[in-house]
């Protein structure tokens, strides 16, 4: 698995529960060492092994687990880098929904050997999507239902969202959008100083 | 389908068409006028530029060109790189075609390299590019570049304190591949802590100074590896050997509970540091000065104290001509700690032997047996 991925995975517990959590995380998982490093590539088998660790000692169910750190990666303000590189992918959170296509392939454009998983999104209406998500693990549908639940609330959206199961390999969510300018969202500039 | 039923061949175009495809696009008449402009490139213009002459907001910065818009026509279909004239001077790339005959000219701008300050000083948004205009990837790219560098970078500081960190506990002499000193006081302790005993031998190389100055530091660095490969070879497997100063080495001999069988292997590293060594063909020579004790002289012992002992044997063999071998004898009815004249006095060589090299001095003095006095035989 990426070290990013790890490392954000590592990033939201510590941020979210604390050091001492993660250090509690990091021996049981027998990781054999104390960070991950965002750049370098880690066994599958690690990032399986923390997050059962995580759910275990924080006695939360893995699924809510993962869709917390969904959230976290887009709303947490030591993740602003991630939110922006989201933000591109259109103007309102429909164009967001639709840029999910892309998802895959944009996160190539920026690191070539990060394996996200593949996303297809159909409209059942023009408010209600569902969208189809095949990850390297499974698991990373309960992540995206976490990703987008924080994206409609920063593109000020009112949305339903819910993930209904997995077939297949393919997990499915169903994304139902109540008000699409429910707030007036976070503000997104394309350029910003330094980036 | 006959020619006849085929549309005009000048497609008439609405403004409001031509803004959605080119939003920063500029209908330049005849009289050098500005007719129109793109929503977007409007808005980086102070005032409403219809109206106004093209070349009092713009610069042609290549290819070279005068104001005028018989120069506009003559550069149809080249890359222009222009620049606004009023502040903050944003730079563009162009191309600039000719309209129907009386109509003027028609220019189309994009951002250059500088993409993300334009962006940034006009506050643009994605709606201020067409659909087909990759400017919105090439900031996403950007970005996405400025924070995997950031991750880099971050990266990069970690693993040079780790490497700082794994020098600082490293074993390891990395000229020479032998242990250093911290391997060594290491090795000591463990042997201390399980009583097991051991002979310390504390080797120093002779002239070796002379070797630096005359040949060169390379030279002296051949000459350490080749002592290091010679004191590896004269030990055995489980033997410690340590290079703790420049031309200093400390030999561990776990097992050893007296001095007698150090003296052969003094003798035998002696004879063979004491051959010349080639460097590119010159001869180095040095030789080497050698103290030695045993971990059974002490009822109690502290390796500073077996180290020290050895250092004075060795400074014993330097001072009677180099090119021997001493070894520390303690003063039975001395429990402290002797003084130096004393020491050095008791210290006093047991037996010569005369090996036939070429070294500069070829002694080799050995006190096999414990000495009270310093009578030579």
């Amino acid at each position: 698995m990426h070290g990013l991925i790890n490392r954000s995975i590592q990033s939201f517990l510590t941020d979210t529960y604390g050091p001492v959590l993660w250090r509690r995380v990091a021996t049981a998982a027998r990781l054999g060492f104390d960070d991950f490093e965002a750049m370098l590539d880690y066994d599958d088998a690690l990032t399986d092994a923390v997050i059962d660790a995580a759910a275990s000692q924080l006695r939360r169910p893995r699924d809510a687990l993962l869709e917390d750190l969904g959230t976290y990666l887009v709303s947490h303000p030591n993740r602003e880098a991630l939110r922006r590189l989201l933000r591109f992918g259109g103007v309102s959170f429909v164009d967001f929904l639709h840029s999910l296509d892309d998802l895959p392939g944009r996160g190539r454009l920026a690191v070539p050997d990060l394996d996200l998983p593949q996303l297809q999104l159909s409209a059942r209406s023009d408010r209600q999507f569902t969208l189809a998500c095949r990850g390297p693990r499974p698991g990373y549908g309960h992540v995206m239902v976490g990703v987008l639940r924080a994206m409609a609330d920063d593109y000020g959206a009112l949305a339903l969202l819910d993930h209904t199961g997995t077939q297949d390999g393919v997990e499915t969510i169903t994304i139902d959008l109540l008000e699409p300018s429910f707030a007036a969202g976070r503000p997104f500039a394309l350029a910003t100083r330094g980036g | 389908m006959l020619a006849t039923d085929l549309p005009p061949d000048l497609p008439s175009l609405d403004i409001a068409c031509l803004a959605r495809l080119m939003p920063m696009f500029l209908w330049v008449l005849p009289s050098g006028l500005i007719r129109a402009v793109g929503p977007t490139l409007r808005k980086l213009l102070p005032d409403d530029p219809v109206g106004m002459p093209f070349f009092d907001l713009f610069t042609i910065r290549r290819p070279a060109a005068a104001p005028g818009m018989a120069e506009l026509q003559r550069l149809s279909g080249a890359r222009l790189h222009l620049l606004l004239r009023p502040p903050p001077g944003t730079g563009f790339r162009g191309i600039t075609v000719p309209l129907a005959a009386g109509q003027g000219a028609l220019v189309n701008l994009s951002f250059g390299i500088e993409v993300a300050d334009a962006v940034r000083a006009h506050h643009l948004t994605d709606s201020d590019f067409a659909p087909t205009d990759l400017t919105v990837e090439m900031l996403y790219l950007a970005e996405a570049k400025s924070a995997v560098m950031q991750e880099l970078h971050e990266l990069n500081r970690r693993l040079q304190q780790a490497k700082a960190a794994a020098e600082e506990q490293a074993l390891t002499d990395t000229l020479t591949g032998l242990a250093n000193r911290r391997a060594m006081d290491q090795a000591v302790d463990r042997l201390i802590a399980d009583a097991t005993p051991f002979g310390l031998m504390h080797v120093d190389l002779d002239f070796f100074k002379q070797v630096n100055d005359t040949f060169g530091h390379a030279a002296g660095d051949a000459v350490l590896q080749i002592v290091a490969r010679v004191l590896r070879d004269e030990t055995r497997v489980g033997d410690l050997v340590a290079r703790v100063g420049g031309d200093e080495f400390v030999l561990i001999l776990p097992g050893i509970a007296q001095t007698d069988p150090l003296g052969p292997v003094a003798q035998r590293i002696i004879a063979r540091l004491s051959e010349p060594i080639d460097y590119r063909g010159q001869s180095c020579r040095v030789s080497a000065s050698i103290g030695m004790t045993v971990s059974t002289l002490y009822p109690r012992p502290r390796p500073g104290r077996l180290l020290s002992d050895a250092d004075r044997a060795l400074y014993f063999s330097k001072s009677q001509g180099r090119a021997r071998a001493t070894a520390y004898t303690p003063d039975p009815e001395e429990e402290g700690e002797p003084p130096q004249a004393e020491a050095d006095r008791r210290m006093a060589p047991a037996a010569t032997v005369t090996l036939d090299t070429s070294a500069p001095d070829p002694g080799l003095n050995v006190a096999p047996r414990r000495l009270t006095n310093g009578a030579a035989p």
